[in-house]
């Protein structure tokens, strides 16, 4: 009985690193794109919009605020959801076809603390990671592309990131995305978990998948928006 | 020995078991055979509790398995080996993680006893030297062994093969039907196959339940088999030319 609870961890820290390695690690490169490409494209278009009165250093402000507020929080989990929540689904969706958590189950083990809790775990640990590391490499891109086309100086860049600045709104942020990550995760794990029938119908859940974890996380946007923000 | 007692279960309005009561016994290759479809898949899940009848009671030596909730269940399941229709091996892991996947779960042997046990039961299949592999890697053949490399792992009490040799050729068909019959025999196993394949119903079996319809059409042995004037039992038995050929020679 005390030799075996070890083993068990075992395999269920295996499973956890195998599942930071997919959720985390692999979306790396994706999330860090997409970031440092729309750091830059916020802060041209509102380079673009500006004219005459409005002062420079709203540039530095608009790249702040809509990668901290919404791009990095909220989008970053959506476009995960179609890279993340696909694969949760349909690996769920095969090993549930293919009879393997049926194998589990025969021997006693729970398929589901197995499978899905680190899937879950992972998702809650990773994407507040990923989405932290995005809102700085947006950041930085703005200020990159600011300094390189010459639209705002480095002290007024600087002066727009920090004017009116406050800590919630970062806290706000990754409250949010928490939540995303928790729905995208279990959503798609429940999709998969929940599959039966055969290849065609994994292909259906790994788009279900997709599909109700962008419009939860959507609807939920608008509530947490509303409740956090007043 | 497993007791089931008035089975019925139902997909909404498909009545698949209707009223199956049977006794599989220790020591003993219980065969179940019947149609493609006839239910013999959805009555071995409910059996091992992976569907849950809608009627009836199911004993292991005497243990009521439906009426337990699932922490008792897990002390039964440990005694259950199961060998899936379509092999269900674990693809994410090579075939030795895969054997040695519930020694890893629920025994108390170190690392070494392990091994040991793992390189013992694919011994017993006949794949030395394939524990490296992925499951994707081996044939379909192979992929049967290794689910009844896995299924006998933790020696279990009760040993239940879907289908153990449909897709192969008749040559490892007959020795996967020797090696079911040897560890029966050996441990003392209540073993359960369901089958469609009469060359293995005629060499490997000890009783037979043929279901049709969701019902026991016929409960017997080989030879009360062979003379059964159940018209579906016949018609079941005797589809092939071959086997007809056979049976008015008999006579
Ligand atoms: N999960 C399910 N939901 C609805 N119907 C099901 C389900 N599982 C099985 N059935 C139905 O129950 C019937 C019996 O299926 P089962 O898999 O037991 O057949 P079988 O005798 O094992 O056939 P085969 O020899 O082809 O494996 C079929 O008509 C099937 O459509
Ligand atoms: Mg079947």
């Amino acid at each position: 009985m005390v030799m075996r609870k070890p083993d068990k961890w075992m395999i269920f820290r295996r499973q956890l690193e195998k599942e930071m390695t997919i959720i985390g690690l692999e979306s790396v490169g994706i999330v860090a794109l997409l970031s440092v490409f729309m750091g830059a494209v916020m802060c041209l278009q509102t380079a673009h919009q500006i004219s005459g009165w409005i002062p420079v250093y709203t540039i530095g402000f608009t790249v702040r605020q809509t990668m901290i507020l919404e791009f990095s929080p909220t989008l970053i989990p959506v476009i995960l959801a179609g890279k993340v929540g696909s694969n949760i689904a349909s690996q769920l969706g095969t090993m549930r076809v293919t009879e393997q958590i049926d194998a589990l189950e025969i021997m006693g083990v729970n398929s589901a603390g197995l499978l899905v809790l680190p899937k879950i775990i992972a998702g809650f640990i990773c994407i507040p990671a990923l989405v932290v590391m995005s809102m700085g490499l947006g950041l930085a891109s703005g200020a990159g592309i600011a300094l390189l086309t010459g639209v705002s100086s480095m002290a007024d860049f600087e002066y727009g990131l920090q004017v009116d600045f406050v800590s919630y709104d970062v806290v706000y942020a990754l409250i949010k995305t928490t939540v995303f990550a928790l729905i995208m995760t279990s959503v798609s794990a429940y999709h998969g978990y929940y599959t039966s029938g055969g290849a065609l119908e994994v292909a259906k859940s790994s788009t279900k998948a997709v599909v109700y974890s962008v419009v939860i996380i959507m609807l939920t946007n608008l509530v947490l928006t509303k409740l956090l923000l007043t | 020995m497993i007791e089931l007692k008035n089975i019925s279960k139902s997909f909404g309005k498909h009545n698949v078991i209707n009223n199956v009561s049977a006794i599989f016994e220790k020591g003993k290759v219980n065969f179940i055979i019947g149609r493609s479809g006839s239910g013999k898949s959805v009555l071995t899940k409910c059996t091992v509790g992976l569907l849950e009848p809608d009627e009836g009671h199911v004993f292991y030596d005497g243990r009521d398995f439906t009426a337990m909730n699932r922490r008792q269940r897990k002390e039964i399941r440990k005694e259950i080996g199961m060998l899936f229709q379509g092999g269900a091996l674990f693809d994410s892991m090579t075939v030795e993680e895969n054997i040695k996947f519930p020694l890893k779960m629920f025994s108390d042997m170190d690392d070494e006893a392990m091994s040991s046990r793992v390189a013992d039961c694919l011994t017993r299949v006949e794949l030395e030297g394939h524990g490296d592999k992925y499951p994707g890697e081996l044939s379909g053949g192979m992929q049967k062994r290794v689910g009844i490399a896995r299924a006998i792992s933790m020696n279990p009490k009760y040993l239940f093969c879907d289908e153990p040799n449909s897709g192969l050729d008749p040559q490892t068909a007959i020795v996967i039907d020797n090696l079911i019959v040897d560890i029966t025999r050996e441990y003392g196993m209540t073993t359960v196959v369901v089958s469609h394949d009469m060359n293995s119903v005629i060499e490997a079996s000890d009783t037979i339940h043929f279901i049709h319809e969701g019902e026991i059409a016929f409960k017997g042995d080989n030879a009360e088999m062979m003379v059964s004037d159940s018209e579906t039992l016949n018609d079941f038995i005797y589809a092939s030319k071959l086997m007809r050929k056979l049976r008015d020679k008999a006579k």
